[in-house]
């Protein structure tokens, strides 16, 4: 039996063993979660140490594995939306969204003009949110917890923006099949541009305290850098493989939602280490602001949703009145959507890179497999090697940069 | 010249002859089936030939068929991306629902360690030479594989939820 498929403990108690025997050296082992502060969410790093150096370690994750592809293949479409929220919970427009237009691509839905510029603000929006938190946290993680409490009221404002759309500030379930469940409000676009006119002072303020600060330089550039090559042999998508160089973006490479109607550069890193990471997520978010500002500027009219009755719930005074929409309504809610035989795979820019859903329906009420291609599952794999020969203290860094998301690690 | 499906069904054809087979094209991609003991080459190539250059793996997944014929009960599903030409392709191993293995392919990709751990913890498809082929998500100390569909997700000896109350019948669920 190969080493590697012994529990890490037991592998790392025979390398202790040798080492000792070999040299007197003491090595140890230091279990670096579930759920220590400094790793974002449950997930555990058994890591063997020589002093203050990795020498080796493994990733155990599966602390929170809700089977969500389980449940998915038994619910019907409309209801897999609430379990897309809980992917990546920093951005759950992303996920929503994504999961809607993997559906119209099922059916073949023609989407209106305006509901997708509306998708390409909350999805920009959500972006920045997601990058809020990572580029903060790094902060925090080198002891500047200044600038993580000073934008974090900034992701509270993306929050409210939520909350008026669709009511929920976490858990956001947004939109339905064809569109979203109601008109924006005049607040939600007042509260748009609020945030676009505040925002780029107090995002200035916090690059300035970290982008050419001292210690957090020390503490980043060179630190877990991976190389192009390597970065697309381990999947790397996002923010992660561009800070490598790479400068792959699906919003440019297969656009959806109207991209290619939006003037925005890719930022691209160098070195792929931690700075580079950092420096890539903060122009991102400059990048997002932009599209913004162009979909608010160039927001065409036009209705809110597809026209598809037998996909979008009617509103509720025609369901009282209408007898064809009250028969849309019940077939909608009981879930008797047909949706054609089809297999499908649609790919978004999610916050931490290609989001993916490949679905498989076979002309029921549920999908007949639906698999999530989430990219901190697939990026977080190459943890180990990037971390292996650095510092401890260099690995806390490499895994707050890295950005990874339970939900979206576990699924 | 940009890289067309044609091209891709042509090249791997004359290399490949019939264990590359049912090409056709299904919402702009290009989908086909592999015979599972050329699996590894098939990958290989697309990686590595000049003209394919198919350098990145998008994602690996498995699927059941338990209605299908024995030696087609299971489904390892490959998506792969041609950055250079943005192409993508997606291709599907049909595996023996007794014994399911097929060949791995992390010494071409390193994504694919997990995603194939995560294959055989869900469905019990094994894959050949992987380093580490044990479970991910579910503890290691699980016999069953969940995903399969031969497990339901709830119960089934619950007695409080009586599913004809709900609309369901055993066939639209």
């Amino acid at each position: 039996m190969s080493d590697l498929l012994l529990p890490p403990e037991q592998r790392y108690a025979k390398l202790i063993e040798e080492k000792f025997k070999e040299d007197g050296t003491e090595l140890q082992i230091l279990n670096l979660g579930p759920t220590h502060p400094a790793t974002h969410g449950i997930f555990q790093n058994i890591i063997l140490l020589d002093g203050e150096k990795v020498l080796d370690g493994e990733g155990t994750i599966g602390y929170i594995h809700r089977a969500f592809e389980k449940i998915a293949e038994n619910r019907p479409f409309y209801q897999i939306n609430v379990l897309t929220d809980r992917l990546n919970y920093c951005s759950s427009p992303i996920n929503n969204t994504a999961w809607w237009m993997t559906v119209e691509k099922a059916l073949g839905i023609e989407i209106p003009k305006r509901v997708q510029y509306l998708r390409v603000i909350i999805m920009e929006l959500a972006r920045i949110a997601d990058h809020i938190i990572c580029s903060s946290v790094m902060g925090v993680d080198t002891g500047a917890l200044t600038g993580f409490l000073y934008v974090f009221q900034y992701r509270e404002k993306i929050y409210e923006i939520y909350e008026e759309i669709s009511g929920a500030r976490l858990t956001t379930n947004m939109g339905r099949i064809g569109g979203f469940e109601r008109e924006w409000s005049p607040a939600v676009f007042q509260k748009i541009e609020e945030f676009l006119a505040e925002f780029p002072a107090i995002w200035s303020e916090f690059e300035g305290l970290l982008t050419r600060n001292r210690i957090f330089m020390d503490r980043t550039i060179g630190v877990g850098g991976i190389s192009a090559e390597e970065a697309i042999n381990f999947g790397f998508t996002g923010p992660n493989l561009r800070a490598a160089g790479v400068d792959y973006d699906v919003r440019v490479a297969t656009p959806y939602c109207s991209y290619e109607d939006f003037d925005f550069e890719i930022p691209v890193g160098t070195a792929g280490d931690c700075y580079d990471r950092f420096c890539v997520r903060n122009a991102e978010v400059w990048e997002s602001m932009k599209i913004i500002r162009q979909a608010l500027d160039k927001m065409p009219e036009g209705p809110y949703h597809a026209d598809v009755p037998e996909y979008y719930l009617p509103p509720k005074e025609d369901v009282y009145t209408n007898m064809e929409a009250l028969i849309y309504h019940f077939k909608i809610v009981m879930g008797e959507v047909p949706v054609p035989v089809t297999e499908l795979y649609h790919c978004v820019e999610g916050g931490n890179g290609e989001l993916g859903f490949y679905l498989i329906t076979d002309g029921s009420r549920t999908p007949y497999r639906l698999h999530f291609r989430r990219p901190c599952f697939i990026i977080y794999q190459a943890y180990n090697d990037i971390v292996k020969g650095g510092m401890l203290s260099d690995a806390i860094i490499t895994l707050s940069s890295l950005n990874i998301i339970a939900g979206e690690l576990d699924a | 010249m940009a890289l067309d499906n044609q091209t891709i069904q042509k090249t791997l054809i004359d290399q490949f002859g019939l264990s590359v087979k049912e090409f056709h094209e299904q919402h702009d991609l290009l989908v086909f089936e592999v015979a599972p003991d050329t699996l590894h080459a098939v990958v290989q190539f697309l990686k590595e030939n000049d003209q394919m250059n198919f350098n990145f793996l998008t994602d690996v997944c498995g699927v059941h068929y338990p209605d299908s014929e024995e030696n087609r009960q299971f489904a390892v599903v490959y998506h792969m991306h041609n950055w250079m030409d943005n192409v993508r392709i997606r291709f599907k191993a049909y595996l023996n629902g007794k014994n399911p293995v097929v060949d791995s392919v992390v010494d071409l990709f390193k994504s694919a360690n997990w995603q194939e751990r995560e294959t055989y913890d869900f469905y019990g498809i094994k894959f050949k030479n992987h380093p580490q082929l044990k479970r991910i998500l579910n503890m290691d100390e699980m016999e069953s594989f969940p995903l399969r569909k031969e497990f339901p997700m709830e119960d089934e000896g619950r007695t409080d939820k009586d599913d004809r109350f709900f609309g369901r019948t055993i066939h639209n669920c």
